[in-house]
């Protein structure tokens, strides 16, 4: 057994009984990189040299010995961090997000080479990375899906152990979904978004990309927790999930809504997750229709707030203090080139749309507009709530489709995310873990939301899913 | 909602973006096709709703006022496309 | 047509934290460049604000002492808009709820006291520096992020006296809370001014001029004094004001419109999502209301009341809280009930003396028995007259002794008798039969210019008044 295809749980419990070195693992995390990554390019600015994986102080951590890979758009003092865009080509950050340092504090091992993504986490299936896309490691030929589409395929293909990444829209669950790993966003508030080069201030969280549950506990456990640094961070106790690891399930209530199983809706999945749900049965869940009445608008909200939150952001990328600077001789002109040859066309499509939304004349009818829906959608949440424990749903309406595919159609790109945008809108928890495959052999994902701050919930009906399907331990051939 | 290509170009010019005439003929399609879409919004009933700025109940999230280690200069400066002495330089600002 | 200006003034006051407004870097003055820096106010890809306790009591503190509505609910936002000096290109401002709303500022001109409305007072974050050279700008940072109370009146200033007024005002109040140095020299004070004429009586205000590059009060005055002048002859030549912003120059006296065009400014204002909104519950005010001190207004008509004061000398004794407390422990010192002399002795010769000895009235090294001796020495007990005085005093401050001894080391006390000046009296008339005749021909005052002369003669010994008295019995 290869080191690189165990779990972190596993590999803590050998590394604890000195069975294997922590060079050895990242040797062999190393070695798996250099053999499958020219095919599925989860990582960036790899360049023909080897990836980075140093085992630098290990301690007594949680973590400790566990090589951890990052998205592109998470701050790492002194090594590059680009967002896969051209407007940061060469950004070191001068200082490390919060969750880096809490996995360095845990004696994790950060690997120096990130993961690929959707420039700016704009996009569904990382092909809007100004580096290439990556390639689903279930099929090369597909998307991994976006944005995180590196964290998810590289712990896909056994790449990485753990990996962390962002989710705004469904940018962790999405991809998850579509290469087979389990992916978490937690609640709003949980995990601080200090270092989190941001996206929509108000929908972004890191989140975590696991080969099973128990491994998303132990990455949680580390990375949640108010840091006085972000002023939206929650200031409540992490309970100990891995208390929620081997629970079962009888009486859990699960609310199935009617609005995300619609007619026409791709037939394998939908006979997949229902599949599922009806495993959930047997293990003693109470299973219960339930409507979610604003399901329709929540993508028109997403794209409203999230790209006036986005063109808001990414207004400091101006090449006057770090990374691409245009050519000119006058300071106007030095904008204008710097972001118009800097950004990719996604991100100039959302910034001008964002732009748009919240210049004179058009913010009552757009933003303020969105943010009064934005109400809405929640109150559905909090009501469905107050009879049930969680909800599940397909986390994406079609498994990977292929490189190319949508590219060109911005609005289908953004219709593949409306399973996965309303938790981000109502700020609540939510995971994407396997529940099978389809004909052609890509995976398909079970998405369970919860209450916020409930992640227990998450992973106590998680992990009874998983205990008793053999998803999670199947792996691409790569 | 027709987004004509004047409020498109003042758009642009609003956010920096200096596009050619192909990106602001594309676009300008792309956008009215997204526009179009958001425009369903119309159709929610939102008498009486209040705005979501901020979907946690947090409130005077506040620091105190003691003073935290600045970054050293070579740690501010290492990023910059150019920079003199201690400054950050730019093209010449017309005033 | 008759017009009458109608003026409105933005101030920026920095507040006095330690610490800038979202970030834990210091505020002090005069850093070496970019070195009181964090990614924070840098606008570092990543980093969030998180506002600084003080800056938002500060806040609160001069919202009250302007009289204005502390806001039960407030937030920050975003305002758009793109210069080196502003890492982020957007500054984090607050737009439709700031903290304070509706107070007013009461000024006197020409002895009637008004209030000046004051619309709002919101905080803010201050941008960077900028060096202009050849052909490039040099960007500091230090400044970024630096805590700034922005405080607007209505369109309620009627002429350049009361902007003035208003200005020295606020910045006693703010100096009373100890919020802020308010220093325009050093830029803790800052103010742009807006101007418009309107036809005298009418309701509608006119096409207004904004006017920056402000660096004084003198300059206030004098550049909206400019501005009037400019917009009447526009206006009477049937023409047209064209709304611009225009800077002031100083050695020119003069404005000029800004060279860079005027674009209609879309600033996206909208609810900046990296801070949850401030709830000023009704209690809190009321704590921040109990530390703040007795301010001017108060203080001075406490000083006209017990001690017996005009309205202008209180009101130029309590200008600072430390000129003000100076005041009050030699006015309460001084025996007599009828205090006007101690008033007199501060805003008058000790005032002269610290600005020779470029200190604050306050810094001035006199105890307060000394002060009131000397007070004593000249008004009462006629020991030394009012110009001795004055040099005794100032020798009082170089040299920290007191009058007593000053006056026997230099043998300076007031000649009184009749004897000893009748030499120098006779010598003088005879040296001016002119002015003597004028004396006698009924000239009154003539006989102060033979008064000066015997002063000079007794190198100002002599007592002033009983000179008068021989001169006159010795003339008519």
């Amino acid at each position: 057994m290869e080191l690189y295809s165990l779990t972190a749980h596993e590999l803590l419990e050998k590394l604890g009984k000195k069975e294997i070195s922590v060079e050895g693992l990242c040797s062999s995390v190393r070695n798996r990189i250099e053999d499958t990554d020219s095919k599925v390019k989860a990582y960036v600015r790899l360049a023909g040299s080897p990836a980075v994986v140093n085992p630098k102080a290990i301690n007594n951590g949680s973590l400790s010995g566990i090589p951890v890979s990052i998205k592109d758009n998470i701050c790492t003092e002194g090594y590059n961090t680009e967002c896969c865009s051209r407007i940061l080509a060469g950004f070191k950050p001068p200082y490390d997000a919060t969750v880096i340092r809490k996995l360095k504090d845990a004696g994790a091992i950060i690997l120096e080479s990130k993961t690929n993504m959707d420039e700016f986490a704009f996009g569904s299936s990382t092909e809007n990375s100004c580096f290439g896309p990556t390639h689903n490691p279930w099929n090369l030929d597909c998307v991994p899906g976006g944005s995180s589409g590196g964290s998810a395929a590289c712990v896909a293909a056994d790449e990485a152990i753990i990996a962390i990444g962002s989710d705004t829209g469904g940018s962790i669950r999405q991809p998850a979904a579509f290469c087979g790993v389990v992916g978490l966003k937690p609640t709003y508030g949980r995990v601080s978004r200090y270092g989190l080069i941001a996206f929509a201030s108000s929908l972004d969280q890191i989140g975590t990309f696991t080969k099973d549950i128990e491994d998303s506990c132990l990455l949680m456990q580390v990375i949640s927790g108010h840091d006085p640094m972000d002023a939206t961070s929650a200031d409540l106790k992490i309970p100990d999930y891995t208390r929620s690891l081997g629970q079962d399930i009888r009486g859990l209530k699960i609310g199935i809504p009617k609005e995300y199983f619609i007619e026409g809706m791709n037939r394998e999945v939908k006979t997949i997750v229902q599949e599922a749900i009806a495993k959930l049965k047997d293990l003693g869940a109470v299973i219960k229709e339930v409507s979610l009445p604003h399901t329709q608008y929540a993508v028109a909200v997403y794209y409203i707030l999230g790209t006036a939150e986005a063109s808001s952001n990414l207004a400091r990328f101006d090449g006057v203090q770090y990374g691409f600077r245009a050519k000119a001789s006058k300071l106007i002109e030095m904008y204008f080139k710097t972001r118009g040859q800097g950004f990719g066309q996604e991100a100039k499509r959302r910034i001008l749309l964002g732009t748009f939304a919240l210049s004179h004349g058009y913010y009552d009818a757009y933003y303020l507009k969105a943010l009064k829906v934005r109400t809405l959608i929640k109150n559905d949440f909090d009501a469905v709530f107050q009879d049930c424990d969680c909800i599940i749903t397909p986390t994406a309406p079609t498994p990977a489709f292929r490189i190319g595919e949508k590219s060109e159609e911005p609005l289908q790109m953004y219709l593949s995310d409306i399973y996965t945008i309303s938790a981000n809108l109502a700020g609540i928890p939510a995971i994407s873990l396997p529940c099978g495959f389809v004909k052609n052999g890509l995976p398909v994902g079970l998405q369970i939301l919860t209450k916020p701050f409930a992640e227990e919930t998450l992973f106590q009906l998680g992990h009874a899913y998983e205990r008793s399907t053999p998803w999670h331990k199947m792996k691409p051939k790569l | 909602m027709a987004l004509s290509r004047e409020t498109l170009k003042y758009v642009a010019d609003l956010s920096r973006i200096e596009l050619t005439p192909q990106e602001l003929e594309k676009l300008s399609l792309q956008l009215q096709t997204i526009l179009g879409f958001i425009d369903q919004l119309s159709k929610a009933d939102i008498a009486g709703i209040e705005p979501t700025s901020h979907i946690l109940p947090l409130s005077n999230v506040l620091r105190e006022d003691t003073p935290r280690e600045s970054l050293s200069i070579e740690k501010t400066l290492a990023n910059a496309p150019q920079k003199k002495d201690n400054f950050f330089v730019v093209p010449k600002v017309i005033e | 047509m008759t017009y009458e200006p109608v003026i409105g003034l933005e101030v920026h006051v920095q507040l006095k934290t330690r610490t800038k407004i979202f970030c834990g870097c210091l505020t002090e003055f005069g850093a070496a460049p970019n070195t009181q820096v964090c990614p924070v106010c840098l606008g570092f890809p990543g980093a969030l604000p998180v506002l600084n306790r003080l800056a938002l009591e500060y806040a609160i503190k001069v919202g009250i002492a302007l009289n204005c509505t502390v806001q039960e609910f407030t937030k920050f936002d975003r305002k758009h808009y793109y210069y080196p000096d502003l890492p982020k290109n957007f500054q984090i401002s607050q737009y439709d709820l700031p903290i304070c709303k509706n107070g007013f500022l009461d000024v006197e001109v020409n002895g009637l006291t008004r209030p000046i409305k004051i619309l709002r007072a919101h905080l803010e974050e201050d941008a960077g520096k900028l060096i202009h050279e050849e052909d490039h700008s040099l960007v500091d940072l230090n400044r970024t992020g630096q805590p700034l109370l922005e405080i607007v009146t209505e369109p309620d200033i009627y002429s350049p006296e009361e902007a003035y007024e208003y200005l020295t005002n606020l910045k006693s109040i703010i100096q009373y809370l100890e919020v802020s140095d308010c220093d325009m020299e050093k830029g803790t004070l800052r103010c742009d001014a807006n101007i418009s004429l309107r036809p005298k009586g009418s309701g509608q205000l006119g096409t207004k001029s904004e006017i920056k590059n402000l660096n004084s009060f003198k300059a206030v005055r004098d550049a909206l004094a400019y501005e009037i002048e400019r917009h009447n002859q526009i206006l009477n030549n049937q023409e047209k004001i064209i709304q611009e912003t225009r800077l002031w120059d100083e050695k020119k006296g003069r404005t000029f419109p800004m060279r860079s065009k005027e674009e209609a400014k879309d600033y996206r204002y909208f609810p900046e999502p990296d801070l949850p909104p401030f709830m000023i519950s009704k209690e809190k005010i009321a704590e921040i209301k109990k530390i703040i001190p007795e301010l001017p207004k108060e203080k001075k008509l406490r000083f006209m009341r017990d001690y017996g004061l005009s309205e202008y000398d209180a009101r130029i004794l309590v200008m600072t809280r430390e000129k003000a407390g100076y005041a009050q422990e030699r006015l309460m010192a001084y025996p007599e009930k009828e205090k006007k002399s101690v008033a007199n002795w501060i805003n008058g010769p000790l005032a002269a003396i610290a600005a020779k000895l470029n200190c604050e009235i306050n810094e001035i090294k006199i105890s307060v028995k000394d002060f009131i001796d000397l007070i004593d020495l000249v008004e009462n007990k006629q020991v030394i007259n009012n110009l001795t005085g004055k040099e005794i005093l100032e020798q009082m401050a170089r040299t920290g002794k007191s009058p007593h001894n000053l006056i026997q080391e230099g043998n300076l006390s007031q000649i009184s008798d009749e004897a000893s000046l009748e030499k120098e009296i006779s010598a003088v008339i005879l040296a001016n039969p002119k002015v003597v005749a004028d004396v006698l021909s009924g000239k009154p005052n003539s006989i102060m210019f033979l008064v000066g002369q015997v002063m000079r003669q007794t190198q100002g010994k002599a007592n002033p008044k009983v000179v008068q008295e021989i001169l006159k019995r010795r003339i008519v």
